[in-house]
């Protein structure tokens, strides 16, 4: 079975206008399957929501499947309001807090997110009675869980997926690190946010890049890539690898990864073509070593 | 905390003696050995951290030890001497050891407020302060088990009244109810 | 008058908070099943099952923390954690995983589950899921709510809710952190260790003293200064220029502060919380019978309505300031 591209949602915060070019782009991309939403801050949302259903449409129209995100915290009466009309919207949604579970109708199928803790089988056991089809796992997983929990979705018919490409969403708070950057409380932001379209870098005291932080979320400041690992992945019974939107040349992205998948480039050649394509960019490969996640990959 | 030189100014003089180093080592060793027979624990907590070899560095003090878990040893060494190898190190005033070892200080606030200071193996440390809590130790009373009475009376009288005087903690400290 | 729930890292600790005024003491095994696995800490078998009958004894209960998520094709190991715990006579297990308490549902169905903060419950939506799907009777809720959301969860729940009032500070989603793996490989969830202190170095250079993480520098103070562990949410960062921002360095997550929610153990009556939370299982006896002992007067005045004590406890904390933390909304 070949592993197949899932493009996860826009963890930043971009304009609709980029929004809109963003997802017309996707549509014509080898992307199997695109999940849309906004998955950070529900702050962010009414600059660009009313960009999802045009978006969600043209991706159907070309063929790809979609889903809705949920927030990742949800906290607020708003956002739980919100996460109930996700799920009336009649296309899949996939969970980002276990608490969306919740607002599931009864027997409907739902997909899970990389921050929802899947560490076990008995946990994706739990989740395919309820109605989950798809996991992507936590990025921090090494490969000998991958391939415990590849095995057991396969058993319980839960398509499961591995974060593939992308800053790594590594914690996420009621905190906004970025407001707090310009001494300002998440209440009075201004949207800060917005001026970093791939997050705000964050470095040690002697100058090495570290971090990343985008709103509320952490991330790490390496691209997280399976570029090395590809191979492994597909051995292990993964069924797609996530990519995670970024600025730039994302369609170079998208095309770099499915020649991967489709055994087109060599092995080795993934690895030296991200590079070409995001100048200057630093690729980590750790979590799925078991090493420390930002290992430079090499 | 009060930071009296008395409990120093005793031990001093005994760093000058030729012989007292060796001395020392080996009564703390033979102290350590009563301690890890009646304490079995203790060596159970420490885990990995068995075979570490840990550096006492009691600045106000006129000796550095190194004590060796596993082989249950204690060396004195000179200050004016090369620091022997070690894999771990705590530094730090007498009052801050003793407070730390019979319950009065919490190790991570000595440690956060900088009265002892941590180099090398991390885990090793944690895992040494966390034996030797859990221990509930009374140096005044081990050191009273190892002498033969009326010295161990006389050993906890004095104890007692160095304590009072320097404002050392010597004995376990326990909870007020 | 509210539980008082406290640490206990070593069955020295256990009897140090049992004898302060604890009406609750919760701790862990030794090994990789709770979220503080510290070298030379936590419980074994039998210190486990003598500390249950010491505490019972004086009529304290023990709950037993097995809330890190098991490892994949290992679960067995959590398994016998819960079925240890449940044999040992502990009051309850506070258990994060959503496999793991399915199971404990199923197999000890007369064990009561309380919900560790490592699950991230921070709505009433996921708490009442757990208590639906499971029978969940008591949730430790996450410490990113404002006492006002407190409220208004208590009002959409049927079950008790524990809060942390003292000790260290999680700035972000509890059991939803990434941070301690990207710089070590090891983390809260898998292995039950969050900045872990085998990966640790101080070191003195150039009349600074260095804490590292991972070989990552996390802090640099100056030398004789407090040396503040190198949890990497509370380390020192910068952060360089942009187009729009100027360049910015300091804590950029959290200051090196510990939480200290004294003043505000009425609201929390008022708010419906059950149960008052000591976080601290890595520190001395010392520290817990001094911790107990100052929280068992508060709760005391507090259930007389008399005004709160403050600042007992400056010395014990962590870089020596103190927080409300996300209690007040003005910390987002």
């Amino acid at each position: 079975m070949t592993m197949d591209l899932t493009i996860g949602p826009v963890a930043f915060f971009w304009t609709a206008e980029r929004m809109r070019d963003f997802y017309r782009d996707l549509a014509t991309s080898p992307a199997r399957r695109v999940v849309i939403g906004e998955w950070v801050c529900s702050k962010r949302l009414p600059f660009w929501q009313h960009e999802i259903p045009g978006a969600v449409e043209t991706l159907l129209a070309a063929g790809t499947e979609v889903a809705l995100s949920t927030l990742a915290l949800i906290t607020l009466k708003r956002e739980r309001r919100q996460t109930a009309e996700l799920f009336a919207a009649g296309i899949p949604v996939e969970i980002a807090d276990l608490g969306a579970l919740k607002h599931l109708p009864e027997g409907a199928p739902f997909q899970v997110g990389p921050m929802v803790n899947v560490y076990n089988e008995g946990t994706l056991y739990w989740l395919a009675r309820k109605g989950a089809t798809r996991i992507c796992l936590p990025p921090e997983l090494p490969l000998d869980s991958v391939r415990v929990l590849a095995q057991a979705g396969r058993e319980a018919g839960v398509a499961v997926e591995v974060w593939g490409h992308g800053r790594a969403p590594l914690a996420i708070s009621g905190r906004c690190y970025h407001a707090r950057l310009h001494d300002r409380a998440k209440d009075s932001c201004q949207f800060v946010c917005g001026e970093d379209p791939d997050g705000r870098e964050v470095q040690t005291l002697d100058g090495k890049s570290f971090l990343t932080v985008n709103g509320v979320q952490t991330m790490g400041h390496a691209h997280t890539t399976v570029a090395r690992q590809i191979r492994d992945l597909g051995e292990a019974g993964v069924s797609a690898i996530r990519i995670s939107p970024q600025h730039g040349d994302f369609a170079a992205i998208i095309d770099i990864y499915d020649r991967a998948l489709r055994g087109i480039s060599p092995p080795g050649a993934t690895l030296t073509a991200l590079g070409a394509a995001m100048p200057g960019a630093a690729f980590a490969d750790g979590f799925l070593a078991g090493a420390p996640g930002l290992r430079p990959a090499r | 905390m009060t930071q009296t030189p008395a409990l120093p100014r005793l031990l001093g003089p005994l760093a000058l003696l030729p012989l007292a180093t060796p001395a020392l080592g080996l009564a703390l060793t033979r102290l350590l050995r009563r301690i890890a027979r009646q304490k079995p624990a203790i060596l159970a907590r420490l885990g990995d951290a068995r075979s570490a070899r840990f550096l006492i560095d009691v600045t106000d003090g006129p000796v550095i030890l190194l004590i060796e878990p596993e082989p249950r040893r204690i060396t004195a060494s000179r200050r004016d001497r090369p620091e022997p190898v070690h894999d771990a190190a705590i530094r730090g005033r007498m009052a801050a050891f003793l407070a730390m070892l019979h319950g009065r200080e919490d190790g991570d606030a000595l440690f956060f407020s900088g009265e002892l200071a941590i180099t090398g193996d991390t885990g090793a440390v944690l895992a040494l302060r966390n034996a030797l809590d859990d221990a509930e130790l009374d140096l005044t009373e081990e050191l009273a088990a190892l002498s033969r009475p009326p010295l161990d009376r006389w050993l906890r009288h004095a104890s007692a009244l160095v304590a009072r005087r320097s404002g050392f903690v010597l004995s376990r400290e326990e909870p007020q109810p | 008058m509210m539980e008082l729930v406290c640490p206990a890292g070593t069955p020295a600790a256990l009897r140090a908070a049992v004898d302060a005024g604890a009406h609750t003491v919760y701790c862990g095994f030794a090994d990789e099943t709770n979220a503080r696995n510290f070298p030379g800490l936590n419980f074994s078998r039998e210190e486990m099952a003598a500390g249950v009958d010491y505490a019972v004894a004086r009529g304290a209960r023990v709950l037993v923390a097995i809330n890190t998520y098991p490892r994949a094709g290992a679960q067995v190991v959590w398994h016998r954690a819960v079925a240890d715990a449940h044999a040992a006579g502990a009051h309850a297990v506070i258990l994060a995983d959503p496999g793991l308490i399915a199971h404990a549902a199923e197999t000890h169905p007369d064990l009561r589950l309380h919900l560790s903060v490592q699950a991230a419950a921070a709505n009433p939506d996921a708490i009442n899921l757990y208590a639906d799907s499971f029978g969940i009777r008591r949730v430790v809720l996450p410490r990113v709510l404002t006492v006002e959301e407190i409220t208004a969860i208590n009002r959409e729940i049927d079950i008790e809710t524990e809060v942390f009032v003292f000790g260290g500070l999680c700035v972000m989603a509890e059991g939803r952190c990434s941070l301690s793996s990207w710089a070590t490989g090891l983390s809260p969830n898998m292995n039950g260790v969050c900045s872990p202190a085998g990966h640790v170095a101080y070191a003195e250079t150039e009349g600074a003293n260095e804490a590292r993480l991972g070989g990552w520098l996390i802090h640099r103070t100056p030398k004789g200064g407090p040396a503040p562990y190198p949890t990497l949410c509370k380390g020192c960062f910068s952060a360089p220029a942009t187009d729009t921002a100027p360049a910015q360095t300091g804590h950029i997550f959290e200051d090196p502060v510990s939480l200290d929610a004294t003043e505000l153990i009425p609201r929390l009556h008022k708010a419906g919380v059950t149960a008052l939370k000591i976080e601290g299982r890595q520190r001395s006896r010392a520290y817990v019978a001094q911790v107990v002992r100052s929280f068992r007067a508060a709760v005391e005045a507090a259930d007389r309505g008399e005004p709160m004590p403050a600042g007992l406890l400056a010395k014990l904390t962590e870089g020596q300031a103190a927080t409300t933390g996300a209690y007040a909304k003005t910390w987002r």
